[in-house]
């Protein structure tokens, strides 16, 4: 969302809308400073943008399956294939 | 082990190389194809097919990429296009989507719902089965492209940049992508805790 178009300060409902921008560092410096100024005076806002910091941890935690012996096995037999084919 | 080290013993031919790439990306391969495909079992053979052509293309590896993403862009393309032979894909529109439920707020945009606190308290859970087991299912759940975006980000974390270059999307269209996977979750941890 482009917000140097507004003059105004951020709202809540704009605020939750700028928060990967805001985490990704892909805001202009002011309207980083915007964003901070909100969520320093914004109790709302502060754990909203805490619960997506949480999200992303919880989501860093999960494991792809591992991989099955079997599997391996066949991608062995595979490559042996494919090397004498 | 450098790139350039791995990719001369995969021309050479040698085996264990192979089975080093294998080790290390076929699980998140899986996974990513789970994106796009119908089930397990065929985001499976996708990764097997993947593997093949990976061995077959070696040679025209030229390392504008690092060889993962090189390897996943071969991935996401074939799993893409069988999730379209499958018919799994529906477009979405996405377009008008929210982080929040507008109700939430009011006519000037202020919190009328704000958030309960339960940041500190999920990540106290972090280590619970049922947690993991959950946001497995959020995360299947999301639209094809923002679970693409979510599992290579956060849970392979891959850079911004990789990513783009895996899927062949822009940064800004990678950014919301992520936003609307992420925030989905986030909404879906929040129902789940006023449930119980």
């Amino acid at each position: 969302m482009k917000l140097h178009a507004l003059r105004r300060d951020i709202v809540c409902r704009e605020a939750v809308e700028l928060v990967t921008d805001y985490l990704e560092g892909a805001l202009s410096p002011r309207d980083t400073r915007r964003f901070e100024v909100h969520l320093e005076a914004c109790d709302g806002c502060e754990e909203y943008v805490r619960q997506v910091r949480a999200t992303i941890r919880i989501l860093g935690v999960v494991q792809p399956e591992d991989l099955a012996p079997e599997t391996r096995q066949g991608l062995l037999e595979l490559y042996r294939q494919f090397r004498e084919g | 082990m450098s790139d350039d080290d791995l990719v001369r013993r995969l021309r050479s031919g040698d085996e264990s190389a192979f089975i080093e790439v294998v080790d290390a990306y076929h699980p998140s391969m899986v996974r990513l194809a789970q994106a796009f495909v119908s089930s397990w079992a065929v985001a499976e053979e996708v990764t097997q097919d993947t593997w093949v052509a990976v061995l077959k293309g070696i040679n025209r590896f030229e390392g504008r990429s690092s060889l993962k993403t090189w390897i996943f862009r071969i991935l996401a393309n074939r799993a893409r296009s069988t999730g379209v032979r499958e018919q799994r894909t529906t477009p979405v529109n996405v377009s008008d989507e929210t982080s929040v439920d507008r109700r939430r707020f009011d006519a000037g945009g202020a919190w009328s719902v704000p958030p309960s606190h339960w940041s500190d308290e999920i990540i106290d859970r972090l280590s619970s089965g049922p947690l993991v087991d959950r946001v497995r299912a959020a995360i299947s759940d999301l639209p094809e492209s923002q679970r693409a975006v979510v599992t290579l980000r956060d849970l392979d974390g891959l850079s911004s940049k990789e990513v783009c270059d895996v899927l062949q999307i822009s940064e800004a269209n990678q950014r919301v992508l992520l936003h609307r996977g992420r925030s989905r979750i986030r909404a879906r941890f929040e129902d789940e805790l006023a449930k119980q």
